[in-house]
């Protein structure tokens, strides 16, 4: 009964270890997001609290903290609670596979990436539910178009994932990152990359793909009856999530924790770093395509999903495969 | 192996509790949700007996794509508050009862056979011609036995879903007439001169456009 104890104890330790940066720099890349769009548009952006503003998003935090939770009478309210904790949950379990170093990983699983990609897939029913359980019509018309389009988009994310696997022969995810020590997977597999990106932009309900929550005409979406700690949740739940897009970018596309080149200067700085520096690239091309595209029409939504990204995907999942099979360079035989 | 005991039960009991849930709760949403519980904790069951592909797949399948549509069904229709099920004293007498309850008898006598054969004829495992090495990960094992062995089956039971699913589109597909259509390649090759029209407009008359 002792060790069970131990082991209890040492796994609480590395999960707060692992959560409290992911909450810190969710809190963070909250103020990234606005300073980028601002500096976009000539704007300042938050600048006061704080050196460079930096602890603007711990002022909206205790901000949202202290507000009033409004249940609406006529919701489900049970369900109406439990959207947002499902949005956050399933935002910060999946960041128990993402390696960040050689044996730096909570959960060193055999298929870590379907593991990833199931978590994302179940990301839908936080909006379904508090869109739903709101009980009024835009929070549920912004769930029924959220639902649609990421499971939409999803089937693209996950025949792009084929394309990785197909390279690597292996469902792990530190392995998928030390199959790309010779040549990242960005250069072979470059239009799967542009591809992903443009999906997990979908998949996140970040701009021009916002429609889940079009302010112009959904009000905000599911979210238009949370309200003080409740949207707050939807809204970390919601940048974890992105944050967690790019790490899967920055895993399966750009090496992961490895350095671009092994030489002296770059192979010094430890994986971790390289890993959060690819993260925060990816991140800032995130907030720079919110600052300059604008929001897509529904229909040119679905059909850039069904008609262009999945047809395109599949073909280049024919293409990796024959060209593999004809170099005779199929990974794990 | 005491908490692997205790977990299997915890699983066990919130799959079925939630199972019975689906059927008996009144709301047709919240039996949606229910049964989303139940292939979640029936995954967690497949992880813990070491198959974590078949579990993924089942949460990634099942949770992620066809509960999102049921629900996506339940909440369309509006069918939400479901009034005079059986077990509720308001119930009108439907003939649905009967039905289901053939359908759950034969299923029922069903499983009997085949956990009676897997349990007098424990060898059942061995007498297959599969070869299943428990050195490699159980996806490989899947993936080895899937695509040499069963290849044709598993083919043609992609081509089923493929022929079902365009039977469904099919079936509801009707041309609708007057609906306007973008073409992203006739907008993108319009010329200036095509778009653009300089006309010299006469005094008081103006101009008529769309003639």
């Amino acid at each position: 009964m002792d060790s069970y104890f131990s082991i209890l104890f040492t796994e609480i330790y590395k999960i707060l270890f692992l959560l409290v940066p992911v909450l810190v720099s969710v809190a963070m890349i909250v103020w990234l997001d606005r300073r980028v769009w601002a500096f976009v548009q000539k704007r300042r952006g938050p600048n006061v609290v704080g050196p460079f503003g930096l602890f603007q998003s711990l002022a909206d935090a205790l901000k949202y903290i202290f507000k009033e939770i409004i249940i609406p009478a006529s919701s489900n309210k049970l369900v109406f609670v439990l959207a947002p904790i499902v949005t956050m949950t399933l935002a910060l379990i999946s960041w128990a596979v993402i390696p960040f170093d050689e044996d730096f990983v909570l959960a060193d699983i055999n298929v870590g990436i379907l593991y990833l990609f199931a978590v994302s897939s179940l990301g839908v029913y936080g909006i379904i539910m508090g869109g739903w359980a709101s009980n009024s019509k835009y929070p549920f018309l912004g769930a029924i178009r959220s639902a649609a389009q990421m499971v939409s988009y999803e089937v693209s994310i996950g025949v792009i994932i084929i394309n990785v696997l197909l390279c690597v022969g292996s469902l792990n995810l530190s392995d998928i990152v030390m199959a790309q020590q010779n040549l990242w997977f960005v250069i072979p597999l470059f239009p799967m990359f542009v591809i992903f990106f443009i999906s997990a932009l979908a998949e996140t309900n970040r701009p021009p793909f916002d429609l889940p929550e079009a302010e112009a005409e959904l009000v905000a979406g599911y979210q238009t009856e949370y309200s003080g700690m409740m949207y707050a949740m939807f809204w970390l739940g919601e940048y974890a999530n992105i944050l967690l897009m790019c790490a899967m970018g920055a895993v399966l596309f750009l090496g992961g924790w490895l350095s671009p080149i092994d030489i002296f200067p770059f192979n010094a700085i430890p994986g971790p770093f390289w890993l959060i520096f690819k993260i925060l690239f990816l991140f800032i091309l995130f907030a720079l395509v919110k600052a300059t595209v604008p929001r897509y029409r529904y229909d040119q939504l679905m059909k850039l999903g069904w008609k262009i990204f999945l047809p395109f995907s599949l073909f280049y999942v024919v293409l990796t495969s024959s060209f593999l099979i004809y170099f005779d360079l199929l990974p794990g035989k | 192996m005491i908490a692997h005991t205790v977990f299997f039960y915890i699983f066990s009991l919130i799959a079925i509790v939630s199972a019975v849930m689906v059927t008996v709760s009144k709301n047709t949403v919240h039996s949606v949700f229910f049964l989303i519980l139940d292939f979640i904790s029936i995954s967690c069951l497949f992880i813990m007996i070491g198959a974590e592909f078949l579990g993924m797949i089942m949460l990634i399948v099942y949770v992620g794509a066809v509960a999102v549509l049921f629900l996506f069904v339940v909440m369309m229709l509006n069918v939400a508050e479901q009034k005079g099920q059986w077990f509720s004293s308001r119930w009108d007498g439907g003939t649905h009862i009967p039905v289901g309850l053939l359908v759950s008898l034969i299923i029922f006598f069903e499983l009997i056979i085949v956990i009676g054969g897997w349990k007098y004829k424990p060898d059942l495992l061995n007498s297959l011609s599969i070869n299943i090495s428990t050195e490699v990960t159980n996806t490989r094992s899947i993936g080895n036995v899937l695509y040499t062995d069963y290849i044709l089956l598993f083919q043609i039971s992609g081509m089923i879903l493929l022929v079902a699913m365009i039977g469904a589109i099919v079936l509801t597909y009707r041309e609708r007439a007057g609906v306007k259509r973008q073409s992203y390649v006739k907008q993108i090759s319009r010329e200036r001169d095509e778009g653009v029209d300089l006309v010299e407009a006469e005094r008081n008359k103006g101009v008529k456009i769309d003639a």
